[in-house]
């Protein structure tokens, strides 16, 4: 008897809740395995898969986003030793499920933390609340592969914006497994949408796309292509989130800056007695 | 050649007067390949048009929209900013060409007239009981003269579906005819409603029966049922125009209408008109597009081209 021959994976994006193949037909070859080399067009369709889910994601209840993010801390805890088994170190996986219980928590409380309502001189009610800034572009950080992408990811997510990633091109794998994992969800397609490739190729295309409302850097080294993509970006004034320092402490206390960067603030007055 | 030509042309304007001739004409057409008339359409509709194609694509494709709102909820003023998106889609770019027509029901007409008045932009207004056609002539035929008394000089008319779908086709031929006379000098459209139509040897019928009792273009649908265009139906069309002119010498028009939504398909659409009546009817004069969604996709990629950056819906009138 022939001896079994292993089921090799065809590490493919994540645009709209699929796994389809680069719109080019390209792949490369990264950590052993063909990875899809995603192009600008990919971006396109990613950024329209994006905006599409925004009216759901943003309009389901803070409790339900917050549940479905507690949900992939869920089916990521289940995937452990998969990670581990792609060279994740076991204690940043941990790190990464705890990161998504926080940020799930953070669903229905920000709104608490960072609205409220405003004493005005004159018969009003006036209320502030939080709303999402819409489709957000983000570069994932080079390393950690997995803590990096959640950290970046989960925060735009939570509040009800949708995101188009642009994986670290070194380590695509983890990316592309945590793809597998909000897909097993609940999460609606299109919340998230993963683009594996070169970050030059795509993300002038992201940073200059005019439906795109915010754009996060936080994977950018090179500070000559962050300056030219925050020009891009500039055109329809997009939210800029700065490129990171290479030694940033992605383990550390991630703060509310993440989160609060990618709101916009509505004030509502409401007229009292009569 | 030249005999048989004039021949045919004669058999043919008899054709209406009989019933019997009329269904034998009709149903000795030849049969339609299901199979094969989808396996072209897709095979065509997979030619890749880029760059300066694409740019004369598109500009020639926003030539070609018939911008139609129809309604129960249309105001004058929706009407009128229709028309004055027709006139300059996009604002912000003066080489942009404006829209081929406005198509809007009877009652809107002269509101829309009003902004169009000196313009090149035709305005077609639907009639004949518009969208069932389930209605008595004398009302259909009055529907019609008081669209073009209102200033329509285009009218989209529907074939009484009943009729044809229960071989009653002199009666069908006939209310073409009769409206087409209360037309007068204006432009006529005889929407088939293909997706009622259940075959594609009901499509190629009725495009001859729609052309052979006078009309101008034959529309593949009103938009307002579950199928609307797809490119099969048109390819069917196509060539029914395409055999038609051989057969009597005049060209019709042809506008497939209902769920064109981008620019990809509006390409897939004029691609299939090169590839199969050729260049003759790559024109706003006998090819239309009935959207009202697909304008504004156009304009993106109008844009995308000529900026090179991806625009977004929030930069397009909503209509």
């Amino acid at each position: 008897m022939s001896e079994r021959v292993a089921v090799r994976k065809t590490y493919k994006l994540f645009i709209g809740g699929k796994f389809p193949r680069s719109e080019s037909g390209r792949s490369y070859l990264v950590q052993d395995s063909n990875v899809s080399l995603a192009s600008r067009k990919d971006a396109r369709d990613a950024v329209v898969a994006a905006r599409a889910a925004v009216k759901g994601w943003a309009g389901a209840t803070a409790y339900n986003r917050g549940q479905i993010l507690y949900r992939v801390a869920e089916m990521l805890e289940g995937r452990r030793d998969q990670f581990v088994g792609l060279g994740i170190p076991a204690d940043e996986v941990d790190t990464a499920i705890d990161r998504w219980v926080w940020y799930a928590g953070w669903a229905d409380k920000l709104p608490q933390v960072y609205g409220g309502a405003n004493p005005v001189a004159g018969p009003y009610f006036n209320l502030s609340t939080p709303e999402p800034t819409g489709v957000v572009a983000v570069v994932a950080p080079e390393s950690p592969a997995l803590l990096g992408l959640v950290s970046v990811v989960a925060p735009a997510i939570v509040t009800g914006s949708t995101v188009v990633v642009a994986a670290s091109p070194s380590a695509p794998l983890a990316a592309v497994t945590l793809a597998e994992v909000l897909a097993t969800s609940d999460l609606p397609g299109g919340v998230v949408n993963l683009l594996t490739g070169r970050i030059t190729e795509t993300v002038p295309t992201l940073a200059a796309h005019l439906d795109v409302n915010a754009i996060d850097l936080a994977g950018v080294v090179d500070t000559d292509l962050a300056a030219d993509l925050e020009g891009r970006a500039a055109e329809n004034l997009k939210r800029v989130l700065r490129p990171l320092p290479a030694d940033h402490d992605w383990a550390g206390d991630p703060g509310l800056a993440r989160m609060t960067a990618l709101l916009e603030t509505k004030t509502v007055w409401h007229p009292k007695g009569v | 050649m030249t005999a048989t030509t004039t021949s045919a042309r004669s058999d043919l304007s008899e054709l209406g007067r009989s019933e019997t001739a009329l269904r034998t004409f009709l149903h000795g057409l030849p049969g339609v390949d299901q199979v094969g008339a989808e396996q072209r359409a897709a095979q065509l509709g997979t030619r890749s048009i880029k760059t300066t194609a694409k740019a004369e694509a598109i500009d020639l494709a926003i030539r070609m929209v018939d911008l139609t709102t129809l309604e129960g909820a249309d105001t004058p003023g929706k009407v009128r900013a229709l028309a004055a998106k027709a006139l300059r889609p996009d604002p912000a770019d003066p080489t942009c060409p404006h829209v081929g027509a406005v198509c809007v029901y009877p009652a809107m007409v002269p509101h829309v007239a009003e902004v169009l008045r000196g313009s090149a932009v035709h305005l077609a207004s639907v009639a004949t009981a518009f969208p069932s056609g389930q209605a008595p002539l004398d009302v259909k035929l009055a529907d019609t003269r008081a669209a073009v008394a209102a200033g329509a000089d285009e009218i989209d008319m529907v074939i009484n579906r009943g009729a044809f779908l229960a071989g009653r086709y002199t009666e069908v031929y006939d209310e073409i005819v009769a409206t087409k006379e209360a037309c007068g000098d204006a432009h006529l459209k005889v929407i088939l409603e293909t997706g009622e139509l259940a075959t594609y040897d009901n499509v190629r019928r009725a495009s001859w029966l729609g052309m052979l009792a006078g009309g101008d273009f034959i529309k593949t649908s009103t938009g307002k049922v579950p199928v609307a265009a797809t490119l099969p139906v048109t390819l069917v069309m196509l060539e029914a125009v395409r055999d038609f002119r051989a057969a009597t010498g005049r060209q019709v028009g042809v506008k497939p209408a209902g769920g064109i939504k981008n620019t990809k398909d509006a390409i897939k659409y004029l691609v299939l008109v090169n590839e199969t009546v050729g260049a003759d009817w790559l024109s706003p004069d006998w090819f239309r597009f009935g959207a009202s969604s697909l304008l504004n996709d156009l304009l993106m990629q109008r844009t995308k081209l000529t900026t090179g950056i991806y625009s977004g819906p929030d930069y397009f009138t909503l209509d």
